[in-house]
């Protein structure tokens, strides 16, 4: 196997909300063109990790690099200029509501770009018919189903043909011919357009399929950073309760609270 | 159980820093903004739309109140008069009340009502659905498309709609003075014209009415800027912007009078 | 709604607005009167300036022809010392009297000129040589009240 370049490392990451910790001395480092997934409990870290990554929030300790630039420590024109080499698509695909489909596709070239009319058009309708939505053009984002809506928004997100693209749980709350269909989109396009792909996710499955490397936090850390193959055959509970979705394990049912019996019989 | 002045200090204390830490955050918003207000200028086409959705919606209300307002000011203000003999002078109360104070201010609180509200719910919502952050994500920065586009279109409406409130009223109160009552037509403009100075009334109202532009703007983004991002956030943040506008307009519309209309005598 | 229809609602309302401040401008407030063209100051000494104000219209003929740009006091003579600014459309001659006078009973208080017979015009920074002062109701009563008084001589109370 070739070695991979390095195209993200975290070192040594501290980030805190407040009083609360989140990522507690975290590590990581992500080659170019992996298809790495983030998992964990809720409230884990992993959308804060994103928005490390993205440079939307700044750790209190530890450096963010992306190509060797220290994310934090950049001015904001040299992050705008970074970002434009980022794509992200959000939970709910976050679409602009009062631009219809086509628009929205449109934002990143109109805004970034001083293309024609034309070559946007082409543009825009070429990003459609690769995520398959090239006829819903010019419905507006009210008139989509939750799936369609992920769709588009990817569709905006590779506008620019990043080299790193950031998604935050794009499979939640969609029914699986939708989740199977992101998952291939994912897949596809971080072939064909030679990306880096960070996925934020909960659906196990969907990631097993997909994912280069299963990178799994707890308690602000890495707990594991295994390939697919090997998160299917592991022992450890803790992994095995979230690989088999068992209710309570390292990972308890209970909040904790007073004793049962006695909590019922208190007046 | 807690000593009670003590947790009521400490509760007032609190209440006073996260008053002045709000404000000072909305200090620094204030600053950013006008950082990008030079680059805004480039893009008229969104300050425009702003526009429209700001002043151009805005017109009905304001026009429909200034002619009440214009009515209501003649009968009351023939009211007093008459007992004195000098129902000529109608016309000069009702112009002077519109253009120095009612027109600017009256318009302003409903602006803040109609116009900054929504801007406020608007702003509120993209911050909920992570529309600002995905924006912020592409490298267009929300502050110089999103936010500034609709504080200029305060600024622009407000002198706008303070005009036409004057010029509505004043016709409301011909309407009610000179056709219904039946004061001397001539009267009613010659005396208004001998009082109402232009420079000293008019052009005042409309410096009072740019600084409310000002004032309203600036509350409205911020408060949808840094809306909490649920249901109850945003409509907590809408109702905030009406109450805070309405106050600000009216303490300004003090200082400011004081400084304008003292010194005439 | 497309950009053209939003420029088309935006320059209408912003010409509404454009048209009420217009209207403001010339038919309620006096733009078409005073302020334009050119004016020259001349100065104007009272005993008594009464209720008269700065911006106060200075009259010929009851026809407006200036206004009162300053009231102060000089400290030497006690007198009250206006400054009046007035269009360079109106020639008054140097024997030209100053009088305040009152518009209607109790109304605002204003300046009139009559101007006199000499060739010669007042210029700028010339001086008005005769006022007269503003006539204070209260002197008017006691007076009044003094010459009643004088008039029926023993039946003084």
């Amino acid at each position: 196997m070739s070695e991979r370049q390095e195209i993200i490392r975290i070192e040594n990451v501290r980030f805190a909300y407040g009083e609360r910790p989140i990522l507690d001395d975290l590590s990581l480092t992500i080659r170019r063109g992996e298809i790495v997934a983030i998992m964990g409990a809720s409230g884990g870290g992993k959308t804060t990790l994103l928005g490390l990554i993205g440079g939307r929030l700044t750790p209190s300790t530890g450096r963010v690099f992306i190509e060797d630039q220290n994310v934090p420590a950049l001015s904001k024109s040299a992050l705008y200029a970074l970002r434009r080499r980022i794509g992200m698509l959000f939970q709910f695909g976050a679409l602009f509501t009062d631009l219809s489909v086509f628009e929205n596709v449109a934002f990143p070239y109109r805004e970034q770009t001083d293309l024609s009319e034309d070559m946007i058009r082409t543009l825009v309708l070429m990003k459609l018919e690769a995520v398959g939505l090239r006829g819903a053009a010019q419905l507006m984002p009210s008139e989509l189903s939750g799936g369609m809506a992920r769709r588009v928004a990817l569709a905006r997100a590779v506008t620019l043909d990043p080299s790193i693209m950031l998604y935050d749980e794009p499979f939640t709350g969609l029914d699986p011919i939708s989740v199977g269909i992101i998952g291939r989109l994912i897949k596809r396009l971080n072939a064909a357009l030679g990306m880096t792909s960070i996925i934020v996710t909960h659906d196990l499955n969907e990631t097993l399929r997909l994912a280069d490397r299963v990178v799994v936090l707890s308690a602000g850390k890495v707990y594991c950073d295994l390939a697919p193959d090997d998160i299917r055959v592991s022992t450890d509970p803790f992994i095995r309760q979230f690989a088999d979705g068992l209710p309570d394990g390292p990972v308890p049912f209970h909040y904790p609270a007073r004793d049962y019996v006695g909590d019922l019989l208190a007046s | 159980m807690k000593a009670d002045p003590i947790s009521l200090l400490t509760s007032l204390g609190h209440a006073v820093t996260s008053r002045l830490d709000r404000l000072g955050l909305a200090a620094r918003f204030a600053f950013a903004v006008f950082r990008v207000l030079g680059v805004v200028f480039l893009r008229f086409g969104l300050i425009i739309r702003e526009l429209y959705f700001s002043g151009v919606r805005s017109l009905s209300i304001v026009i429909v109140s200034g002619l009440f307002v214009g009515m209501v000011l003649a009968v009351q203000g023939y009211e007093v008069l008459q007992r004195y003999g000098s129902t000529e002078a109608l016309g000069v109360i009702v112009a002077l009340s519109l253009v120095r104070e009612l027109g600017p201010v009256v318009s302003a609180l409903l602006f803040a009502g109609r116009a900054s509200s929504a801007v406020t719910a608007e702003i509120g919502l993209m911050r909920a659905t992570d529309q600002l952050a995905a924006m912020d994500m592409m490298a267009v920065d929300p502050l110089a498309r999103v936010i500034a586009p609709r504080f200029l279109a305060a600024i622009f409406s407000l002198p706008l709609l303070a005009a036409l409130f004057s010029a509505a009223g004043v016709c409301g109160a011909w309407i009610i003075g000179v056709k219904l009552i039946g004061i001397d037509d001539g009267a009613f403009w010659s005396q208004m014209q001998a009082s109402v100075d232009v420079r000293i009334d008019i052009v005042n109202g409309v410096l009072k009415s740019i600084v409310f532009g000002v004032a309203v703007g600036l509350i409205s983004v911020f408060e949808g800027f840094f809306a909490v991002p649920t249901a109850e956030g945003v409509s907590t943040a809408t109702t905030r912007t009406v109450v805070t506008s309405s106050l600000a307009v009216l303490l300004l519309d003090l200082v400011l009078t004081v400084m304008m209309f003292r010194g005439l005598n | 709604m497309n950009r053209s229809q939003f420029d088309l609602a935006v320059g209408a309302f912003v010409a509404l607005g454009i048209l009420a401040l217009l209207f403001l401008a010339l038919k309620v407030g006096n733009l078409a009167g005073f302020d334009t063209g050119t004016a020259y100051v001349i100065e104007a000494r009272f005993d008594n300036i009464g209720g008269l104000k700065v911006r106060a219209p200075v009259k010929s003929a009851g026809v407006v022809v200036g206004r009162v740009e300053s009231i102060s006091l000089d400290g030497e003579t006690y007198e009250a010392v206006a400054r009046l600014r007035i269009s360079s459309a109106f020639r008054f001659s140097k024997d030209t009297i100053a009088i305040i006078l009152t518009s209607g009973l109790l109304g605002e208080q204003y300046i009139g000129l009559e101007s006199g017979g000499i060739p010669e015009y007042l210029a700028e920074g010339d001086r008005v040589m005769k006022t007269q002062s503003a006539m204070v109701l209260e002197k008017l009563i006691s007076q009044f009240l003094f010459n009643k008084a004088a008039e029926t001589p023993g039946q003084t109370k």
